[in-house]
């Protein structure tokens, strides 16, 4: 996302275009750069291809899954069965005759309910914060910088174990909300010291000094350089809400009430001594590649995406590069050069 | 210049009389909060009504019956003068609790970030220079799979595999049963043997990201024209490595490990309930799960300062180790 591919937009009245753009063709042209080519470039990736895939599967267990798989209760089949004895119960059953496959699929939906919520609210806080306290710098900075400080200053899990305490949330949305309830803060003072360079810039001086709004020139010159950072670290909170809820759940700290992989550890722990060797080291193993798995998923995604955002590889992938194509083979002379 | 110093820490006396309030404001205020419920179990436990007020006064250096600001000063003055409260499940003072297991915590979760920031660091060096190598493939690979991994169930087997099963490390405590003297080599290996497994589990589990970002960083850099001018110019390798990738690479990464180590104190709630490590992070769980209200207030308001602390390191060394981050009124609003 070049600043000059916008320059049709702040243009001067004289030159103003007065060909009409109908919605049709606005509705495709962002289609083709907004969908079109950032999922051709994320898909010539292996590891955004494996992390969707990953991804998918935990979505489908959660919509899908749900629906079509029974809900896990006592005695729905015989106590005890060893994983993939029976079709029955795929994964085996606890001590209780729970099927351990019914309990990870009905755990999904709260669980990506969590991840989504949890890293929604982090990364849009994180990014409003940073980029315009690092951008407007003075007072502005001052005052977003010392209330960031404020909540970053405070430690995350002990304060979300607390509150969790106190409130004892049932509603995963909230929960998620919950867990990253200052996990914002850190990377929005990432977020801002990134700016802090990035607004001396002599492309965003050029837009500041043609009058661009700060508006814009945050939207179209700052965020587009951060993106790949913010999208890693989406997937670095929603690990975190991940990692954290079953670790809360595990502790029983949250309430056990709700479907979670922490709950199935917690019981394969305690009631099944899943670790002293009475062979039942199955019911801990499967809840955590559930928990291992998702985090795979969220990482690869955030590690392929990393590549969307690189104007680059962007260009020549979409198949558009005409005058950049000299840059290509240059840019990657150069990596050869430094092997 | 001085007058950022004088700024920067007024702000973190500002943070920590914020938090205070926020943690009277929970104790206090919260319906159905601490105070509510301590005196819930005092009735409970069949303490007679007129004597509860004077516990709650010992316990949490509150006397609900007087106004709100006078509860409120009572607070902040006996906090200042290190009155913590007391502690209901150990029945002993929390500051005494808290200052005999705030070391150990400590010296737990620095030794173990500074040890993965090291590591970290080298590894995705290396990784940025051997960019599309095979080394760089599997390092890359590797550093995702140790990251898919929550540090408390890599601490349980780190438990299981080397405590029991190996009976290589201890499983539980801070140093051995009867080890007293603390100025011979035998307890300091004794120490350290108790600490290896939980600064383990914090490495492991933790290292592959800083690797990452550190890879990130460096091969960022590596496109930069000074780099390639530098190059030209015919500079040593390694002078370039270190000093014009290096010190550039780690620059974003300084902040976050400061703010690395407060954030790893707060996680020692989980990791030192699993190793039954008696620092701070296992009192809070003790406290959580005995809703023993004045511990757990008091282990907060410690994790919270030694957090300020770090932060407040971090502001004042970034601008000396970044010169192009100007420091106080010097930026330019637009």
């Amino acid at each position: 996302m070049k600043p000059t591919e916008s320059d049709t937009e702040f243009s001067f009245e004289t030159s103003r275009s007065d060909i009409e753009v109908t919605w049709k063709q606005r509705l495709g042209d962002f289609y083709r750069e907004f969908i079109y080519k950032p999922g051709l470039v994320a898909w010539s990736d292996n590891r955004t291809r494996l992390g969707a895939l990953l991804m998918l599967v935990y979505v489908l267990m959660g919509t899908v899954g749900v629906v079509y798989y029974r809900a896990p209760t006592s005695n729905q089949s015989p106590r005890g069965v060893q994983p993939f004895q029976t079709t029955e119960a795929l994964l085996g059953t606890t001590g209780s005759g729970i099927d351990i496959l019914a309990m990870i699929i009905h755990a999904t939906p709260p669980m990506l309910i969590m991840v989504l919520s949890g890293g929604l609210f982090a990364t849009t806080l994180a990014v409003t914060f940073g980029t315009v306290a690092g951008y407007k710098g003075g007072v502005t900075d001052r005052a977003l910088t010392t209330f960031a400080d404020i909540a970053m200053s405070i430690p995350g899990l002990p304060l979300i174990m607390v509150l969790a305490i106190v409130f004892s949330p049932t509603n995963p949305a909230i929960i998620g909300i919950l867990l990253t309830i200052n996990y914002w803060a850190g990377l929005a003072r990432a977020i801002r010291s990134q700016i802090l360079t990035l607004r001396e810039e002599s492309y965003v001086e050029a837009s500041r000094t043609l009058g661009v709004s700060t508006w814009r020139i945050l939207v179209k010159d700052i965020i587009p350089n951060i993106m790949p950072y913010v999208l890693v670290n989406f997937a670095n909170a929603a690990r975190f809400v991940v990692f954290t809820s079953v670790g809360l759940y595990y502790l029983g700290i949250l309430p056990t009430s709700v479907a979670n992989w922490g709950v199935q550890l917690d019981q394969a722990y305690r009631n099944a001594g899943a670790l002293t060797g009475a062979g039942t080291l199955y019911q801990l193993v499967f809840p955590m590649l559930a928990i291992m798995l998702i985090a795979l998923a969220l990482i690869l995604l955030a590690q392929g995406m990393d590549r969307v955002f690189n104007p680059r590889v962007r260009t020549r992938l979409a198949g558009e590069s005409r005058s950049t194509d000299g840059d290509d083979t240059e840019a990657v002379s150069t990596t050869e050069v430094l092997n | 210049m001085n007058s950022y110093y004088i700024k920067r820490t007024l702000r973190s006396v500002v943070t920590l009389w914020i938090v205070v309030t926020l943690t009277f404001g929970m104790i206090r205020l919260l319906p159905g909060g601490p105070l509510v419920q301590l005196r819930a179990q005092l009735i409970r436990q069949g303490v007679d009504p007129s004597e509860i007020n004077g516990i709650i006064e010992s316990y949490q250096n509150l006397r609900p019956d007087q106004p709100l600001y006078i509860q409120y000063f009572d607070y902040v003055s006996s906090l200042l003068t290190g009155d913590l409260g007391e502690s209901i499940r150990y029945g002993e003072p929390v500051a005494a609790l808290v200052g005999d297991a705030l070391p150990w915590t400590v010296f737990v979760m620095v030794t173990a970030t500074v040890i993965m920031y090291a590591l970290g660091i080298l590894w995705g060096a290396v990784m940025a220079y051997k960019e599309g190598s095979t080394f760089d493939t599997v390092s890359s690979a590797l550093s995702i799979l140790f990251s898919t991994v929550p540090f408390y169930v890599f601490a349980i087997f780190l438990v299981i595999i080397f405590g029991y099963q190996l009976e290589w490390f201890p499983t539980r405590g801070r140093t051995s049963v009867g080890a007293q003297n603390p100025y011979t080599l035998g307890f300091v290996i004794d120490v350290v043997r108790h600490a290896v497994l939980p600064i383990m589990s914090i490495i492991v589990t933790q290292v592959g990201l800083q690797a990452l970002a550190m890879r990130g960083n460096s091969i960022q850099l590596l496109g930069e024209d000074y780099v390639r001018v530098a190059r030209l110019r015919g500079l040593a390798d390694g002078r370039i490595a270190t000093r014009y990738v290096g010190r550039n690479a780690i620059l974003p990464m300084y902040t976050g490990f400061l703010t690395l180590i407060g954030f790893n104190i707060g996680g020692s709630v989980i990791l030192e309930e699993v190793f039954t490590y008696p620092g701070i992070g296992y009192y809070m769980f003790k406290a959580l799960e005995g809703r023993d209200y004045p511990l757990m207030m008091a282990v907060f308001l410690v994790i919270t300062s030694v957090l300020v602390v770090a932060l407040f390191v971090a502001d004042l060394t970034y601008s000396k180790i970044d010169p192009r981050v100007q420091t106080g009124d010097s930026s330019e609003a637009y």
